[in-house]
């Protein structure tokens, strides 16, 4: 076997288990992202549109906090504003991902990883063993992906003929989504749970005190995340370990 | 809606793509400044806590059943249960407690 087919075969191999190890993401958003068509739809959006956000942009908190800008008419650059701050994790992500990869991987292959960067896929990317073939990542995204734009287009298209009943219950789907990524971390992890408490109490501050409750929910995120993972970083830093 | 859909759609897209691939295309070595670095690490906690808190209680019609499905969101979480069942549990809660305050 040439060394050219033996490095397709293990691409290949590399691939499919990424598929594999991504179905439960898949299922996961086809749930999430199924609440999520509901609601683009029910602001209004056509079909095509809330389908366009999802292969766009795959990223369920941005997607809805756009829902949002969108529904109460802010401006192009609130909606920046808040993709970046709401995204921001992404940067981080990606930058760990990018110390796990051969410093070999080209540019091109790093910008086709770069399209499906969610929590979960980073989750399963980052807890690999050694370096990280990028061929692991396409397997991953390309099924999870498809869950995603799938799950979103059946909830626009199906939305409307839904009873209210339930799609009122897989609105809170995204929220269970949520939880679920912070509540495992925050048992094991006092500063991450101090963290949460404090964003809870701003985030709860800023909905209801007199004055603050006139901030648009785009910018209460935005500020309620800078204030909140600004104190923690000052009163919890972590530690610098070398990978 | 006044502005244009297609613009929001796109400036979405660009942000959220340029956060993704610049990290991993321009930076080839570590961050070392631990402020930095411990800000980004708590970004994400912080964020998705802001956006469920209180967002959960108002999304349904009634306060109680938002509030019992974030209850059981954070039961099942905190078990290690699965995204998908947590998902699952407080959606399947919502549609029960709201069948229920109907019935009543």
């Amino acid at each position: 076997m040439t060394q050219t087919t033996e490095s397709r075969v293990t691409d290949a191999a590399y691939f499919v288990q990424g598929l594999l190890d991504g179905i439960p993401i898949c299922l996961g958003y086809l749930a999430v992202s199924f609440a999520f068509g509901i609601q683009a739809t029910s602001m209004g959006l056509s079909v095509f549109e809330a389908t366009l956000i999802s292969i766009t942009n795959v990223t369920s908190a941005g997607q809805f906090a756009g829902l949002s800008v969108i529904a109460s008419c802010g401006s192009y650059l609130e909606m920046a504003g808040v993709q970046f701050i709401i995204n921001l994790r992404y940067m981080l992500m990606s930058a760990a991902i990018s110390q796990k990869l051969s410093p070999k991987v080209s540019t091109g292959k790093r910008m086709l990883m770069a399209c499906g960067m969610t929590d979960e896929i980073f989750g399963i990317c980052i807890s690999r063993p050694r370096e990280l073939v990028p061929s692991y990542c396409y397997g991953a995204t390309v099924i999870s992906v498809a869950g995603w734009v799938l799950g979103t287009f059946l909830g626009a298209f199906s939305g409307e003929l839904l009873p209210h009943s339930l799609s009122e219950a897989l609105g809170v789907a995204l929220y269970g989504m949520f939880i679920a990524i912070v509540v495992p971390v925050a048992r094991e992890n006092r500063a991450v749970l101090i963290t949460a408490i404090i964003a809870m109490a701003l985030s709860t501050l800023f909905s209801f005190a007199p004055l603050l409750s006139a901030i648009s929910p785009g910018l209460r995120i935005i500020l309620v995340t800078l204030i909140t993972a600004g104190a923690a970083a000052l009163l919890f830093p972590i530690e610098i370990k070398e990978a | 809606m006044s502005g244009n859909i297609y613009i929001y759609i796109a400036v979405m897209a660009i942000v959220t793509y340029l956060i993704r691939v610049l990290p991993l295309t321009l930076i080839r070595s570590e961050i070392k400044n631990p402020f930095i670095r411990s800000f980004l690490y708590y970004v994400p906690y912080a964020t998705l806590t802001a956006m469920t808190v209180p967002a959960i209680f108002t999304a349904a019609k009634s306060l109680y059943s938002g509030l019992a499905a974030f209850i059981v969101a954070l039961f099942l979480s905190f078990l290690r249960r699965s995204l998908l069942t947590v998902a699952a549990g407080a959606c399947l809660t919502v549609f029960l407690a709201e069948a229920l305050i109907r019935a009543m």
